[in-house]
């Protein structure tokens, strides 16, 4: 483990007369490994999200954070433990983490291009119309409200959006399934900065909608604005975490980042 | 050649073409979703003809001992899987292995169907499961593997299915009485009402596709499968969905265009090949991704070979399977896509 | 007993009792030799080089129908007026062969500009469109075909009877397999196998794929041909039926079940096949109760069965159960050495690699936006930038994989614009791949000696014919020297897939240096390394640093980049936002911003309001 190792924060248990009754974390990983093949991209981590919270995972390119939210989501294998709302996961799959609830934005976006955004936005909806909820339509202004600039292009073709845009759409798309947990690998990536708050402004405005961000970002300023939370991933492991407001100012971060300074020899 | 030849030949293309145009909207819609090219396609119609032949005929045609076998074969494997731990989507195995398979059986055993109407609603119950219960036992296990693997499993199923056609049919050929006896006379060309009742079908099917494609959600998660798998996984689209769709519905194209075809040509075991190759040449013109393009393909075929067969009509193969070379070299002209890595 | 032994043990033993089987098995034995010719050539084409073909039979019919033709045609007869009888044959073979070496090199250069999926379906076209050919035209006797082939004679012998040309068949098909063997063992055979690795890696390293791909081609034809023209010689009449487009099926079968990868494999498919036709045709009918071809649905399940079950064939069963009790050949050392041209680095401090202005536009997209860089001989100079700066395209730009949309490259001071990257290998281009691209299977000195491809001159003839040995050795000892220069002797004879990730990148490393080059382009060789493994990299690198070598790293990794490199320069959005030396580039606030993000300042405050 990196000689940066903060202790946990803890935030559920309160000291004191009687033992108050803690909700489980929304998510929670243990001992989370992902491999492809001999090479282990991400050791042995622990991480949670709670209800109501924004988490962030950030760190250097590289440092498997991609990899970590992917694994979660059932898109490759793992080794550890997954627990949803403290149920224990016995088998990860994209299926089973929609079903219950999860919903990933992935890094590629992964939109229908030659398809409008309505129909983008429907397609969202169809694991609760699989299981018989018919309330697409309604759920769709919801996301026309929160993203009235999508509500503007709404019949346009998904490919002939702009970056911002496209972000948006994919956001609004994992929201039609009205998830718990949103987790969103980086949403900054290649879009301008001004583009990037605006972005930041709605994940961050996600919890007045009941939804738990879990949001993995490069752009470390910006997450940790927006976070709780936040743990940096460095080389597969968790190198520091804490509450978003105090690592925003720590000077570690930078090091990560930039490779300054002379870190402990690993014997991995 | 005269107008009166030019316009017979031209009705004999659009016919033609029209039941290639099916042929290709098939094939399209199969390789779009699964990235299988689905060589066999052609069984699909020679087996649905000779089977609604046999009906006719009074015998209980082979092709529903073998829709038996497989769904049986298909359940076995659903069990073996789930005894492995694997996700198995129970209802749709039930739809496609018990349920579907069993009212194919009740209706041409129980109901003996007797006018022309009901042989050919049994030989189509008996043909759609056939596509989901071969894409379960031959192509899914194989899901990930290059579309070259795919093609070469494609090509290896269609020589079983030929063997057993022939096995089943035997080597006479069949055709079945005409939809209609009209015959229409429009300005001294005669179209007969079975050409009619060929390009009606046919368009009613491609407005059929294109309503449920472009109108149903599960159409649209279809298509969605198409465009980007990861994206479709993401939605919750269940993957063993769009394969057993896609397959079913390319089996009843086929279906459809087997008792189509039936009262026009006389049908043998191995027609379906040719029917599905130049079908084949159709889609290729539309890149195996534009259904447009494929229909205007089937047109271009079905001239080419009517007004071939006129001229030289013992080459008139040659023509139209030469034609795929330019076609060919003229989409992967535009189609500039990224390295295959195998 | 070595593999060597037991293949001559094989041959001699067949050779044995040759003359005392019984007529059946005889006949059986050459339809099997010339089935496996075919074979044989597809494992080529397939098998090696990564191109499927259903439509072999055609050539096969090609090569049948000439020489049918010229023994035949009374056109042929009054045409060559004295010719003796006993030289029509041969006549017929020669234009046979020119026949098809034309024809497939025509249709090879059209079809095979098409990969993946396409080019299989252009042989089912054309494998279709020649059967109605041959089956239609008059003067080759329409679907009745030809009757009355003469025998092949040679000095006076004629090999009229199974039996005699049978041997032929056997002596033909061995020889084939025999110059096959060389041709795959040699500097050619390691380019064509390249094929089948991607093209992007087979021409970085100097191949040219197009041609190889097309070579390949038209020798799996000239096999068939081969076997069309002894089947015609032994059948003594033809018609179109054997060579439709389910022979050609059948051919690719043998292959598949055999082993595509392994030119034995070709041999044990076309004797399993075949030997199941006969049987199947047997008891089938009586089995099924009625008469036909029904060997096919067998065959149809069989494939299934072995594309799930046993993707490489069944030759590599055999073969492991084989290894068991054989020992493995020594090498044997050459009589000459031979040495290779060496060129000298050029001076340090001398601009080896340049891009000036590089602009790549993706329709509306600028991926770079005039990023002007150069890389000086002696000096390893690092690229760096977040995700999606464009780091990937400029690679593609200055190695020639992709040109740039305005700009220039300039490598060694010649431009090289619109140059294909087998023109910027030729110019003392190494490089490496992001995604480790070798060939698993082979041994790691032959993937490294496919990086010195550029430095031996001996042709596919050559090498069948084994006069390229003094070469090979010499092309060997390098690869073997590079593979020590990087550390991992050890693992020479080594299946490449077997190592780990990081030495796997150190072996791409030693395949770009085989090649001699002034100018090394790696592409982030750090990921996925371990803490020791990038140490013994970074010293690596400053070895070749301190040789001469111009070297330009693209990395995400920043301590390893940090302390290594000379100079750096940092894109961002597909521009560059600086450059420097290491402490320059960390000093600097535009690449902090860059680095870790933020947003403006006055929405700073905005932005903590909201989430607070």
């Amino acid at each position: 483990m990196s000689r940066w190792a903060v202790p946990k924060a803890n935030s559920t248990v309160a000291e004191g007369e009687g033992t108050p009754v803690t909700a489980p974390p929304l998510l929670q990983l243990e001992d989370f490994c992902v491999s492809y093949g001999p090479v282990e991209a991400v050791h042995h981590v622990d991480l949670r999200v709670d209800n109501g919270e924004i988490v962030t995972v950030i760190g250097p390119n590289g440092a498997g954070k991609t990899t970590l939210l992917c694994a979660a989501m059932g898109l490759l294998p793992s080794r550890g433990r997954v627990l949803l709302g403290g149920e224990s996961m016995t088998r990860i799959s994209v299926e089973a983490m929609v079903a219950r609830g999860v919903g990933l934005v992935p890094e590629k976006r992964e939109l229908f291009g030659e398809m409008p955004v309505e129909d983008n936005l429907l397609l969202g909806g169809f694991s609760r119309w699989w299981r018989g909820e018919r309330d697409q339509r309604r759920r769709m202004d919801e996301v026309f409200a929160i993203f009235p600039r999508l509500a503007e292009r709404r019949a346009q073709l998904a490919s002939t959006l702009s970056g911002g845009e496209r972000q948006m759409l994919a956001i609004g798309r994992a929201l039609m399934a009205r998830p718990r947990l949103l987790m969103l690998d980086e949403p900054s990536l290649g879009l301008a900065p001004l583009i990037v708050r605006e972005v930041l402004q709605v994940v961050s405005s996600l919890r007045q909608h009941g939804v738990s961000v879990l949001l993995v970002e490069q752009n470390a300023r910006a997450a940790l604005q927006v976070a709780d939370r936040a743990y940096v991933l460095e080389m597969g492991a968790i190198a520091l975490q804490g509450a978003a407001s105090e690592l925003l100012h720590d000077r570690r971060i930078i090091d990560t980042y930039l490779g300054l300074g002379a870190r402990a020899d690993q014997a991995a | 050649m005269d107008m009166q030849i030019a316009l017979i030949l031209g009705q004999d293309g659009i016919v033609n073409g029209a039941i290639y145009g099916l042929m290709a909207l098939a094939l399209v819609l199969v390789f779009s979703v699964t990235r299988v090219i689905f060589i066999p396609q052609g069984e699909f119609v020679a087996f649905s003809a000779l089977s609604v032949a046999a009906l006719q005929a009074g015998r209980v045609p082979a092709t529903l001992w073998l829709l038996l076998v497989l769904a049986a074969a298909a359940l076995v494997v659903e069990l073996w899987r789930w005894k492995r731990g694997a996700a198995v989507d129970w209802a749709s195995t039930l739809a496609w292995c018990v349920v579907l398979p069993l009212a194919a059986c009740a209706l041409v055993l129980l109901l003996r169907p007797e006018s022309q109407f009901t042989q050919r609603v049994a030989a189509f119950a008996v043909i759609v499961p056939l596509g989901p219960l071969l894409y379960r036992l031959a192509y899914r296990p194989l899901a990930d593997a290059t579309v070259l693997t795919l093609l070469i499993v494609s090509v290896a199923l269609h020589g079983v299915l030929v063997g057993l056609g022939l096995l089943f049919f035997g080597a006479e050929g069949s055709r079945t009485p005409a939809f209609s006896e009209l015959r229409l006379d429009l300005g001294g060309v005669a179209i007969t009402g079975q050409a009619l009742v060929v390009v009606a079908v046919t368009a009613a099917l491609v407005v059929l596709m294109f309503l449920f494609f472009e109108r149903s959600i599960v159409g649209k998660a279809l298509r969605a499968t198409a465009i980007n798998r990861v994206g479709a996984r993401l939605m919750g689209i269940p993957t063993g969905l769009s394969g057993d769709l896609s397959f079913a519905l390319a089996a009843a194209i086929g279906a459809v265009s087997g008792l189509l075809i039936a009262p026009i040509t006389t049908i043998y075991y191995d027609t379906g090949f040719l029917i599905g190759l130049k079908g084949f040449v159709a889609a290729i013109v539309g890149g195996l991704a534009s259904y447009p393009l494929a229909l205007v393909g089937a047109l271009i075929v079905g001239q080419l070979e009517a007004f071939s067969s006129f001229w030289a009509s013992a080459f008139k193969e040659v023509f139209v399977f030469t034609l795929i070379i330019p076609v060919l070299w003229w989409r992967s002209l535009s189609s500039r896509h990224v390295e295959d890595e195998e | 007993m070595t593999r060597r032994h037991l293949t001559l043990a094989f041959i001699v033993a067949l050779a044995a009792v040759w003359s005392f089987l019984p007529d059946f098995s005889v006949t059986v034995l050459s339809y099997i030799g010339l089935y496996a010719l075919v074979a044989a050539g597809l494992v080529m084409l397939t098998g090696v080089g990564g191109m499927t073909s259903f439509g072999q039979a055609a050539f096969v019919g090609t090569g049948a129908y000439a020489t049918a033709w010229i023994c035949t045609s009374p056109i042929v007869a009054s045409a060559l007026g004295g010719v003796a009888p006993a030289l029509l044959p041969w006549i017929g073979l020669l234009f046979g062969i020119v026949l098809t070496f034309l024809i497939a090199w025509g249709l090879g250069a059209i079809t095979l500009r098409l990969s993946g999926h396409y080019l299989p379906l252009c042989t089912i076209a054309w494998g279709l469109s020649f059967y109605f050919l041959f089956g239609n035209l008059e003067f080759l006797g329409g679907h009745t075909g030809v009757a009355g082939v003469p025998a092949i004679v040679v000095a006076g012998v004629s090999f009229a009877s199974p039996r005699s040309l049978g041997l032929v068949i056997w002596g033909v098909l061995l020889l084939a397999l025999w110059a096959l063997h060389n041709l795959l063992d040699s500097r050619e055979g390691r380019a064509i196998r390249a094929l089948k690795g991607g093209r992007v890696m087979a021409e970085s390293m100097g191949v040219d794929t197009g041609r190889y791909r097309i070579k390949v081609f038209v020798l799996a034809a000239l096999l068939a041909a081969l076997s069309g023209w002894l089947y015609a010689h032994l059948q003594r009449f033809i018609n179109p039926t054997p060579f439709n487009l389910n022979i050609g099926i059948e051919y690719l079968f043998m292959a598949v079940v055999g082993g595509a990868g392994h030119l034995w494999g070709a041999v044990l498919g076309a004797a399993l096949i075949t030997l199941l036709k006969e049987q199947l045709q047997d008891i089938l009918p009586s089995l099924l109760g009625s008469s036909g071809n029904f060997e096919v649905i067998v065959f149809g399940l069989l494939m299934l069965v072995v594309l799930q079950r046993f993707a490489d064939g069944l030759w590599p069963t055999l073969a492991r159960l084989c290894n068991r009790f054989l020992k493995p050949a020594a090498a044997r050392a050459p009589r000459h050495a031979l040495t290779l041209p060496e060129a000298a680095l050029p001076p340090r401090g001398q601009i080896v690699l340049e891009a000036k202005a590089v602009t790549k536009r993706f329709g509306g997209l600028v991926a770079n936006d005039a990023v002007s860089l150069d890389v000086k001989a002696g000096e390893i100079h690092a690229l760096i930038g977040p995700n999606g700066a464009g780091k990937s395209t400029f690679f593609n730009m200055i190695s020639g994989v992709d040109d740039p949309s305005e700009g220039e490259v300039r490598l060694m001071d010649r431009p090289m614009t619109g140059q294909p990257s087998r023109a910027f290998a030729a110019l003392g281009l190494g490089r490496t791949f992001q995604h480790v691209r070798l060939l698993g299977q082979r041994r790691v000195i032959e993937n490294v000696a496919l990086g010195a491809h550029r430095r031996g001159q001996r042709g596919w003839i050559a090498s069948m014919l084994r006069l390229d040995r003094a070469e090979e050795a010499a092309l060997l000892a390098q690869a073997r020297r590079q593979i020590e220069r990087c550390g991992l002797g050890e693992f020479t004879e080594v299946p490449a897939g077997s190592l780990a990730l990081g030495q796997q990148r150190v072996v791409e490393i030693a395949r770009a240096l085989a090649g001699q080059p002034a100018v090394l382009l790696l592409d982030e060789p750090a990921a996925g390394l371990r803490h020791l493994e990038k140490r013994a990299l970074a010293i690596l690198l400053g070895q070749l640093r301190a040789e001469g070598l111009g070297i330009l790293v693209v990395e995400h990794d920043m301590e390893f980049v940090m302390n290594l490199a000379d100079r750096i320069t940092v894109l961002e959005f597909g521009a560059v936002i600086a450059r420097g030396t290491p402490a320059q580039v960390q000093c600097d606030p535009k690449v902090l911003d860059a680095y870790l993000g933020g947003v403006d300042e006055p929405a700073d405050e905005s932005l903590a309001e909201q989430t607070a």
